[in-house]
């Protein structure tokens, strides 16, 4: 495919992706004691659903939209060929390998790498899809090496609420219920800081995002 | 008789004056609010002012695409208040695939009987065969925890939002002896009516609003706004009997009945909310929380005000 047609059909295939997003979760940003801004960031998420991160990009004003990647699995994004053009040419997915047996490229590396070219990044530090009744799981510990490593650059935690049930695991068709996706005010890692207290101090402050257990449990 | 599109324009600029006076007002009490800006309750004014602008200028656009735009119009806002019950009822993954059926088949469905004009079938599609097919898509998920609740919940929503709102476009097809090729008004007057009968209810509330009528359920419902918002839009109703078939005088009496209707929608949704812990359905119109909390009131006075124009005025 010529490069020109490869790109306009990505940007047409991108504004169907919002259009569809919308319709289906009317999705909303709140951004508590937090503001859009250009500057270079990290958005961490929870991770419930593969829809994730297209719903923050849906959210995201374009300017920032434009100059924000998802990191994902290449597992997951190079297993059908839409897949891969949704990964590699819509959303300029950052794709890492998740199998430590099978890859030859440090992902850690690839962050950084990616980083070092002044975009924003979209990462979900559980490392894989939440499935449990738990609200979040333990996260990895890619969130504090990235935080030391690129001290200035801002750590901003995301919550999405209701995702996970517009398209539980498995199934194929979403429902339509309406989602929110809020984000919470920055925060780094200071000089010198212990690993387990930082991963529990980023947890805690993307958990305190998430609104009150509903009454329907 | 003259033309249905021209008195449509009347009403159409006739509200759009309205419209102009609050933007006006609003605008008048936002400037003068000195250096700390406008307080909530300004703001909120003004958002709702002008998502009013916006709703006005919707259905301005539907009613003059004509029958098929106003289905249209409907079956959207039919999917938007499904999305937000939905929202607040539907946790288990076990409805998934009712919920789905509801949304894509049941919905869609119903407004293209509607549309076929069908209402031997529309009438009953609902309440008896969504009733009975929803729960056998649930049961064979195998998940008996709160069935009852979940599958009623479900039901209660379809009924809500998509069979009651549907009564609405539905009034296309209701034929009266010398009202032809006008039926579109008679949604023009019960969703003006209606939805002013909201506005008079809260201004008169606001402005001498005393007693409160549910404490429990709603804050703001006073005996004083009832009766000078059922009154007013009474009143209103029946300066509006040009545009439909009816005399001032019955035009008055189906105002009052489409009001209370309309009244005690706005109670039951505020109870459903109060049990689910929520002040609002949505967040989709600025200043008005979701399209339910705009809505309620008509659903319930649609199939009415539907039914007593059939059986009295209608020949068909």
């Amino acid at each position: 495919m010529p490069d020109a047609i490869r790109s306009l059909a990505a940007r047409l295939l991108g504004f169907a992706i919002i259009v569809f997003a919308r319709f289906i979760t009317a999705v909303r940003a709140i951004w508590t004691d937090s503001e859009p801004e250009t500057g270079q960031r990290v958005y961490y998420a929870n991770h419930t659903s593969n829809g994730d991160f297209i719903l923050i990009w849906t959210v995201l004003p374009p300017d920032i939209r434009a100059r924000t990647r998802p990191v994902a699995g290449s597992d997951y994004w190079f297993k059908s060929r839409l897949r891969t053009f949704i990964g590699k040419d819509v959303v300029n997915a950052v794709l890492i390998d998740r199998r430590p047996d099978a890859r030859d490229t440090d992902p850690m590396e690839t962050i950084l790498d990616a980083l070092d070219t002044g975009v924003s990044l979209i990462i979900f530090p559980e490392g894989k899809r939440n499935n449990t009744e738990e609200r979040i799981l333990p996260f990895k510990s890619g969130i504090y090496n990235i935080s030391v490593q690129r001290p200035e650059v801002e750590l901003v935690p995301v919550w999405i609420e209701n995702l996970n049930h517009v398209m539980p695991k498995g199934k194929l068709i979403p429902i339509p219920l309406l989602c929110t996706v809020t984000f919470g005010p920055p925060i780094r890692a200071e000089a010198g800081e212990d690993r387990k207290a930082f991963l529990e101090c980023a947890s805690n402050a993307l958990l305190a995002l998430a609104p009150e257990d509903e009454a329907t449990a | 008789m003259t033309d249905a599109r021209s008195d449509f324009m009347i009403l159409l600029g006739g509200i759009g004056a309205i419209l102009i006076v609050a933007s006006l007002i609003g605008q008048t009490l936002a400037l003068r609010a000195g250096p700390e800006g406008p307080g909530k309750g300004i703001q909120n004014l003004n958002a709702r002012i002008a998502a009013w602008w916006a709703m006005v200028a919707l259905l301005a656009v539907a009613f003059l695409a004509g029958r098929t735009g106003v289905i249209i119009l409907f079956a959207f806002c039919s999917f938007a208040a499904l999305r937000e019950f939905v929202t607040l009822t539907a946790r288990r993954s076990a409805d998934h695939w009712a919920i789905a059926t509801a949304f894509f088949a049941i919905l869609p469905a119903q407004y293209y009987l509607i549309w076929i004009d069908w209402y031997g079938l529309y009438s009953v599609f609902i309440p008896v065969y969504a009733f009975l097919l929803l729960p056998v898509i649930a049961v064979l998920e195998g998940d008996t925890q709160k069935f009852l609740v979940r599958i009623s919940g479900l039901q209660w929503a379809l009924m809500i939002t998509v069979y009651c709102a549907s009564y609405v476009p539905a009034l296309l097809s209701l034929e009266v002896d010398g009202y032809e090729g006008r039926a579109i008004l008679l949604i023009a007057f019960l969703v003006v009516v209606v939805q002013l009968s909201d506005v008079f209810q809260y201004t008169w509330g606001k402005l001498i609003g005393r007693h409160r009528i549910a404490p429990s359920l709603s804050p703001s419902k006073t005996w004083e706004g009832l009766i000078g918002g059922v009154v007013s839009a009474t009143a209103v109703g029946a300066a509006l009997w040009w545009i439909t078939p009816f005399t001032p005088l019955q035009a008055a009496v189906l105002a009052f009945a489409i009001t209370i209707a309309g009244f005690f929608g706005g109670l039951v949704m505020s109870a459903i909310k109060r049990d689910r812990g929520v002040k609002d359905w949505g967040h989709l119109i600025a200043g008005h929380g979701g399209f339910i909390d705009r809505l309620d009131s008509v659903m319930f006075s649609a199939p009415l005000f539907f039914h007593l124009t059939r059986y009295f005025w209608s020949t068909v």
